[in-house]
């Protein structure tokens, strides 16, 4: 939705300073930076850090959405910074702190350790028995192969869902949205044959099954990855195998 | 790393959830307006309900309703913070709900 430039000249942020060495805890402090129509949440930091106090820390790169390194919360919810426009927070002041759920690094950044860790558990890589010979060409997917993964393939590790997940927030083991989505798009690829590997992990009551269908980190992923639906469709298929293991119990889940 | 034995409370868990959704508001339909209102003969829905699968039909609704409830409750009383005491609410829950099916049995086939 545009609406009219407004006449405002400055807007005030409440930015979350965390400087260890001499907070005890995070602090809001309280900044003028101009208005201007066009600048996004990032622009005013960007805009502060040059010209009112250069020692804020905080992430981005790429400014255009696709980096995913600029997620914090916008007057409490994520929001990937650099495309949060001021205008839709007028007249202000507009509240800029670190992602829930993490440990805080300093000011806006946070510690992504735990995430890292998780993402690189479920093997997000295809996994192959074995390479087919070069000269059978390459592996190649139908249009109804590629839209069973694709969506799961957009993300961006914005960590937003993370931020978002009430059950993170106090599960620290869980996997989290965004790691069992990106197990999903690997687990659907045809091209694919670790879901085996994949599932212990998957399939354990730290994997998916805290997960309680809440949904906030779908409705908050700006890539509509919807990491909600890859969790129930992972439960819908762990819940097919358990079965399926009474039945066969020598047989593959 | 254990596979969790999530999948049967879950499996029940849903389909209570479709049962709930599709059949109970259709139950008060039948018999909080339309039979009060004699739109349906009581002794039809008598009929209906006392023949042995409309008795497994009742059960089915009424058990899976209450393991539904137990294990919607048990989730939100975790997530609400009472994380320390998951055991024995789960347990608690779960009990319950069976009470609540065995209860549905004896009125479904007695
Ligand atoms: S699933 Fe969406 S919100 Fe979560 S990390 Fe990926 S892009 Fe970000
Ligand atoms: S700066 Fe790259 S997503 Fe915002």
């Amino acid at each position: 939705m545009t609406q009219a430039p407004s006449d405002a000249t400055t807007i005030r942020l409440e930015i979350a300073r965390y400087r260890p060495e001499q907070d005890e805890r995070p602090v809001l402090e309280r900044y003028d930076v101009p208005y201007r129509h066009e600048w996004v949440v990032l622009d005013a930091l960007n805009y502060l850090k040059d010209h009112i106090d250069g020692t804020l820390s905080y992430r981005w790169s790429c400014r255009m959405g696709i980096c995913g390194s600029c997620g914090m919360m916008v007057n409490g919810v994520p929001k990937l910074t650099c495309s949060a426009f001021l205008r839709d927070y007028l007249p202000g002041p507009i509240r800029v702190e670190p992602m829930a759920n993490f440990p805080v690094e300093r000011d806006l950044v946070t510690v992504l350790d735990d995430f890292m860790e998780k993402f690189q558990a479920v093997k997000p890589w295809i996994i192959r028995d074995g390479e087919q010979p070069l000269e059978e060409g390459e592996y190649r997917q139908t249009p109804a192969q590629l839209a069973d993964f694709k969506q799961f393939s957009m993300c961006i590790n914005c960590m937003l869902c993370y931020a978002a997940c009430p059950v993170y927030q106090h599960e620290d083991e869980f996997l989290g949205p965004a790691v069992l989505a990106l197990a999903q798009r690997y687990n659907h690829d045809s091209r694919d044959q670790g879901k085996g590997e994949r599932q212990e992990l998957i399939w354990s009551d730290e994997g998916i099954w805290d997960c309680t269908f809440v949904g906030e980190c779908s409705a908050v992923c700006p890539k509509h990855v919807d990491p909600a639906g890859a969790i129930q469709q992972a439960k819908v298929e762990s819940t097919v195998g358990w079965y399926r293991s009474f039945l066969a119990p020598f047989g593959r889940g | 790393m254990r596979r969790s034995n999530e999948p049967l409370f879950w499996s029940l868990f849903s389909a209570g959830g479709v049962v709930t959704a599709l059949l109970v508001p259709a139950l008060i339909l039948v018999t909080g307006f339309l039979v009060p209102a004699e739109r349906v003969e009581f002794g039809r829905l008598e009929a209906i309900l006392s023949h042995p699968v409309g008795r497994l039909a009742l059960f089915g609704v009424a058990s899976l309703t209450f393991i539904h409830a137990a294990h919607r409750l048990r989730h939100v009383l975790v997530d609400m913070g009472l994380r320390r005491f998951r055991g024995p609410i789960a347990v608690a829950a779960y009990l319950a709900a069976i009470g609540g099916a065995a209860w549905a049995a004896t009125v479904a086939f007695a």
